[in-house]
Parts: structure tokens; C-alpha cells; sequence
């Protein structure tokens, strides 16, 4: 059986739907997220167990994982983030287009884990700005869902323009993106 | 296989002076020698008829801190693959000189080893046509695996205790 997505508040009539833009809009983004898995150690491998068929994020409208980060919405970060590997999880943060959204995965991309050790980012929220973080060593696929949910939860009710408002504004300007 | 003792005797006639010290930990022959001999050692050895130690397996250094002028020691580890054949060979050198020549013309995998090497202990091989850092990142200012750090700073604020309770 197939379970739709439920239409958001609005005014119903005999042949009319009237509702809010922001929410249509909310509603299609959440429900298809094209995510970048950014996996480097054992918490893509839980990853790749998510996407595969047994937990599949494709039920969450994660059909099409994007190895583009052009085309994606959604960066999971999924493994220790070393202290040169930085720069380069910054330049795929900055070469995605808005709406984008960061998923951390795993004690090692939240904070570091347990490499609290000279060549380890000891967190990406140094580098990047992170929206949910899962933890776990490594969490498993049903933490990494509703990591995922979560940001679908953020992608349907923020305001269609974030990137205008000055709270985002100011963030990234903290990163020094843009 | 070729005997301990007879690579031991060999070396001793034929490098005589240059090797310092020599022990069997586990059976495998170590010879000590000084960074002016090391490489004319491991070309003979790799030039020599029957013995051929043309593998070089690894390259590494040991720093011993309480070891005053002779802190650093640079190890070879060779492989006769033909005699099944190991032998270790150990140089030492002052931390506050740490130069030893390059190995990389004799052996190519020794290029990215002492690269390694450079990177983790600060070690210059002159002569090495690339000696730059290979696994830190470059801006990187000092040789981390050097036993001179204290553990761990209490004042360090890279760790927020406050969302990741230590």
C-alpha cells in the first residue's frame, strides 16, 4: 500500500485547493531531499545499510543519493572528518546551492569521538554549519532516519528564503562562507 | 635462509667498523650502524650475489627521548625475498641533527616511507627529491609523533565539555 504524503492546511472546495505557498513548496522539498553521503569511515557503512533496501531512505523521498554536490540538498556527513580532510568537506559545503541543509552523523563528525588527537577536526561544526546531529559509535540505521526526518522536518516548515533571513545570514558569515 | 651468523660475519668483514652493535631479538639479526655507512650497507647488501636484500619493507624512526645525543633511530627493515631472508638495520642520530641520507635512489618505495618519516618525526633525508609532509596537513608546524608533548592541555578549549561531557 502506498502511503501518500498528506496535503498541508488550507481551504478545500468543490474543484479548488487553496492553501499557502511556502507550505506546497515545504512539503515537496521535505519529501525529496537528494542527499551527498560524504562517508569516510565506519559510519557510511551504516549509511550504505540505510539506503539499501532493508531500512531504505528512499521511502523518505532520498530516492537518488547525488555524488554531485551541485545537485544535492542534503550533505550526511558520515565519519571522522581528519584535520586535512576540512577544507575539502568545506568546498563541497560551499559548492552546494541553497536550500541546503547538513546532516552529522556519528560521535566522530559531532565532536571528534574518540580521536581527541592532533590530526582530528574535533567536530565539522567547526568548518560547516550542522542543522541535526545523530550520535552513536556508529548510530544505527533507524538514528540515522530520523536524523533524516528531522531535516525534512526543518525543510517543510522553514520559511521558503532562508538564506535571506539575517540569522542565517549571520551563520554563515561566522564560517566565513560567501 | 641465510644464518644470523653468517650475515653477522659478513657484514663484519666487510663493514668492519661501521657496525656498532648487533642483537637477536626474536631471531632477527639488528646491526646499529652510523648514518655515513647505512646506505653503502644496504647497497652492498642489495648488490651482493647471493644474499640480494632487494626488498625494503619498512622505514621508520623510534624516538627515545632519554637517549641524549642519539635520541632518533632510523630503521630499515630488509627482506631477501629470494633466501627468505629478514634483517633489521638501525641508525642513530642527534635530534638536533637529524640528516641522514636519502635511500630513495637505491629502493623507490623508500620515497613515500621517508616522506612519512619526515612528516611524524622531522627527519631530513638529504638527497630525497621530494620531502614534503604526505598524511598531516601541510600548514602543520611541528612532528607529532615526537615524545616531547605533555599529554594533554587542561586549558584547551577545542573540546566543549559542556555538549560533550568528558
Amino acid at each position: 500500500m502506498v502511503k501518500m504524503v498528506e496535503a498541508p492546511d488550507g481551504v478545500e472546495g468543490a474543484g479548488f485547493f487553496a492553501t499557502k505557498l511556502d507550505q506546497v513548496v515545504g512539503m515537496a522539498r521535505s519529501n525529496s531531499l537528494w542527499p551527498l553521503p560524504f562517508a569516510t569511515s565506519c559510519c557510511g557503512i551504516e549509511f550504505m545499510a540505510t539506503m539499501c533496501s532493508h531500512y531504505d531512505i528512499s521511502r523518505f523521498g532520498s530516492e537518488r543519493p547525488s555524488f554531485s554536490p551541485r545537485q544535492a540538498d542534503l550533505l550526511m556527513v558520515m565519519g571522522t572528518i581528519s584535520k586535512k580532510m576540512g577544507p575539502i568537506l568545506r568546498q563541497t559545503y560551499e559548492q552546494m546551492a541553497e536550500p541546503r541543509w547538513v546532516l552529522s552523523v556519528g560521535a566522530c563528525a559531532c565532536s571528534g569521538g574518540i580521536f581527541d588527537t592532533y590530526s582530528v577536526l574535533q567536530g565539522i561544526d567547526r568548518v560547516i554549519p550542522v542543522d541535526v546531529y545523530v550520535p552513536g559509535c556508529p548510530p544505527r540505521p533507524e538514528q540515522i532516519i530520523e536524523g533524516l526526518m528531522k531535516i525534512q522536518e526543518l525543510a517543510r516548515n522553514e520559511s521558503q528564503r532562508r538564506r535571506n533571513t539575517p540569522e542565517y545570514q549571520a551563520l554563515l558569515e561566522s564560517y566565513n562562507i560567501q | 635462509m641465510i644464518a644470523n651468523q653468517e650475515l653477522l660475519d659478513y657484514l663484519i668483514k666487510k663493514h668492519g667498523a661501521s657496525i656498532l652493535d648487533s642483537a637477536e631479538p626474536f631471531g632477527l639479526l639488528t646491526v646499529h650502524t652510523g648514518r655515513e655507512n647505512v646506505l653503502d650497507i644496504l647497497s652492498d647488501l642489495y648488490a651482493h650475489d647471493s644474499y640480494r636484500f632487494r626488498f625494503l619493507t619498512d622505514l621508520c624512526a623510534v624516538h627515545y627521548p632519554q637517549n641524549k645525543g642519539a635520541e632518533l633511530v632510523i630503521v630499515y627493515h630488509l627482506h631477501s625475498l629470494e633466501t627468505n631472508t629478514r634483517l633489521r638495520i638501525k641508525a642513530f642520530l642527534d635530534i638536533n641533527d637529524p640528516v641522514i641520507p636519502t635511500a630513495s635512489e637505491l629502493f623507490a618505495t623508500a620515497n613515500w616511507m621517508e616522506r612519512e618519516t619526515y612528516d611524524f618525526f622531522g627527519v631530513i633525508f638529504s638527497g630525497h627529491p621530494n620531502l614534503v609532509r604526505i598524511l598531516n596537513e601541510d600548514e602543520m608546524d611541528y612532528f607529532p609523533m615526537r615524545k616531547e608533548y605533555t599529554l594533554e592541555d587542561p586549558n584547551r578549549r577545542d573540546k566543549v565539555d559542556k555538549m560533550f561531557g568528558r
